[in-house]
């Protein structure tokens, strides 16, 4: 476990997950936002396809995301962020974007809307309304989702494996490390680096249950 | 909360031009990169023997994963929502997601500890000539494993709507246990079984992970789809690897229009037993 190259490859998988937690927590709430209050053409869609993350095996994933930010995109030679760490982020952005959003949405139909107009009759601006009185409501959802996608993200084997080259102190995430100690045959390694993911996901689900109860009780 | 609609507009903007380069791009590219080289190599593709033995092999793998994980979610959800205790229901919840949020090789990887040749079955094993590990039936168990919760967590917010009335009115009426389960209580559930069945069909069509740790990758024998894509793509064989892509996506959007089928209806079902006329209070 004090293998340095397990350290890197743990550290590299904390750092972008939080990174990817944190724009999750943003984008995700935006999406929902725009699903729930906003009307528009195509809506349905839309709220279909959010869904598409969790229905695509995770190599399908990994392929697609090749083909766009590999070394053949249609875009040209700077969308290639094959083999970089920038490539790791945009993988686990995908795989991960139905959590925070489908955490939010549910809520933010349930948010009772005469609070915003009581503030909003008052002079409150847009701004502050939502600062003030729907993220203080939201906040556990968004925290609940969150903590899902940081789960998702931090084991996350499929769609990276192609497109993060794996090379060992730079783009060498923690489950990718462990599949490499198993096909070579060092299972003691794998399983080091495998308990520190497994208690981390542990408290990672102890977490967000403890939130979702939270939030349930805001409901009520 | 009361927008201007350029802030509107921008808000809408940004959140679909997110979708777009996140999502909508990279899955539109399969289907570019199947067809690019015309019509005939996709049709080698999917008459490779090597693909359909890895279509069939997925195919068993989701029909022994799936009845089994309904039949365990259900019972399962059952124990858990009318226990008469809340003790350490947490650590329940955290167990149940846990093959979730758990990496799926860490999952591959716990079955060959145990099941593998120097696992704790691995010399009983065998003696006994069964292979589990680099062979179908380890597979199939790691399938089971990543599957697990859905059926679960599906129906346990429903069996708590429902509630108990209804199987005891049954009950008071004499009905046996066997009656008042596939008479009042499945068919009260049956929805959140139904979406908990397409969740499971889905991750148990497409786990990756989990198989890639325990299948021995033979081409024709320990071969499902999803390696069956990754090794195409490992042998330069674009084509194939996008062609087979195409077929698990295509499962992935059916399984999605399944599961708005089944999700609203699992809604409106809760809300209509909440709407149950008085008379039923006569029955308590």
């Amino acid at each position: 476990m004090t293998a340095p190259a397990a350290v890197a490859a743990l550290e590299l998988t904390f750092a972008a997950s939080l990174l990817v937690v944190a724009v999750n927590a943003v984008t995700g709430t935006l999406i929902a936002w725009v699903l729930v209050r906003d009307n528009f053409r195509g809506r349905s869609v839309v709220n279909a396809l959010i869904d598409l993350p969790f229905a695509l095996p995770t190599i399908v994933a990994g392929l697609t995301l090749l083909a766009v930010y590999g070394p053949k995109s249609p875009f040209g030679g700077w969308a290639d962020v094959s083999y970089t760490r920038t490539a790791i982020v945009l993988a686990l952005l995908f795989v991960t974007l139905p959590f925070v959003v489908r955490a939010v949405q549910p809520v933010l139909v349930e948010l009772d809307r005469e609070m915003e107009e009581a503030a909003a009759s008052l002079g409150a601006r847009p701004a502050t309304i939502f600062r003030r009185i729907v993220l203080p409501n939201l906040m556990p959802a968004v925290l609940s989702g969150a903590a899902l996608s940081f789960g998702k993200a931090v084991g996350e084997f499929g769609s990276i494996v192609l497109i993060s080259g794996n090379i060992p102190f730079d783009t060498e995430v923690a489950s990718v490390h462990i599949f490499k100690a198993i096909e070579g045959d060092d299972p003691a390694a794998a399983a080091a680096v495998s308990v520190v993911l497994l208690v981390l996901s542990f408290a990672v689900l102890v977490g967000a249950d403890v939130l979702e109860r939270r939030s349930r009780r805001h409901d009520a | 909360m009361r927008n201007g609609p350029g802030s509107r507009y921008a808000l809408r903007t940004a959140a679909l031009a997110y979708l777009a380069v996140i999502l909508v791009v990279p899955c539109s590219m399969i289907v570019y990169h199947t067809f690019k080289d015309g019509l005939e190599p996709v049709w080698d593709a999917l008459t490779d023997p090597a693909f359909l033995h890895a279509l069939r092999l997925t195919l068993l793998t989701v029909a022994i994963a799936v009845p089994a994980n309904t039949i365990f979610g259900v019972v399962c959800a059952m124990a858990l929502v009318r226990r008469k205790s809340d003790r350490g229901s947490w650590f329940f919840n955290a167990a149940i997601g846990l093959p979730l949020a758990l990496s799926p090789v860490v999952v591959g990887l716990s079955l060959i500890l145990v099941y593998g040749q120097d696992g704790w079955f691995g010399g009983w094993l065998v003696d006994s000539g069964i292979q589990v590990i680099f062979s179908i039936p380890g597979i199939v168990l790691a399938t089971m494993f990543v599957t697990l919760p859905f059926v679960v967590r599906e129906v346990i917010p429903v069996l708590r709507e429902v509630g108990t009335d209804q199987d005891e009115a049954a009950w008071t009426l004499g009905a046996s246990k066997a009656q008042t389960f596939w008479r009042v209580t499945l068919p009260a559930i049956r929805w959140g079984v139904a979406y908990g069945i397409v969740l499971t069909t889905a991750r148990a069509l497409g786990e990756y992970g989990a198989v890639a740790v325990v299948s021995g990758r033979l081409a024709g024998q320990t071969e499902t789809l999803t390696i069956h894509v990754d090794e195409q793509y490992l042998r330069f064989n674009e084509v194939a690897a996008y062609t087979t892509s195409l077929v698990l996506a295509l499962l992935a959007v059916l399984t999605l229009v399944a599961m708005n089928v089944s999700k609203p209806r699992t809604q409106k079902e809760v809300a209509d037993v909440d709407r149950r006329p008085p008379g039923d209070e006569a029955l308590r």
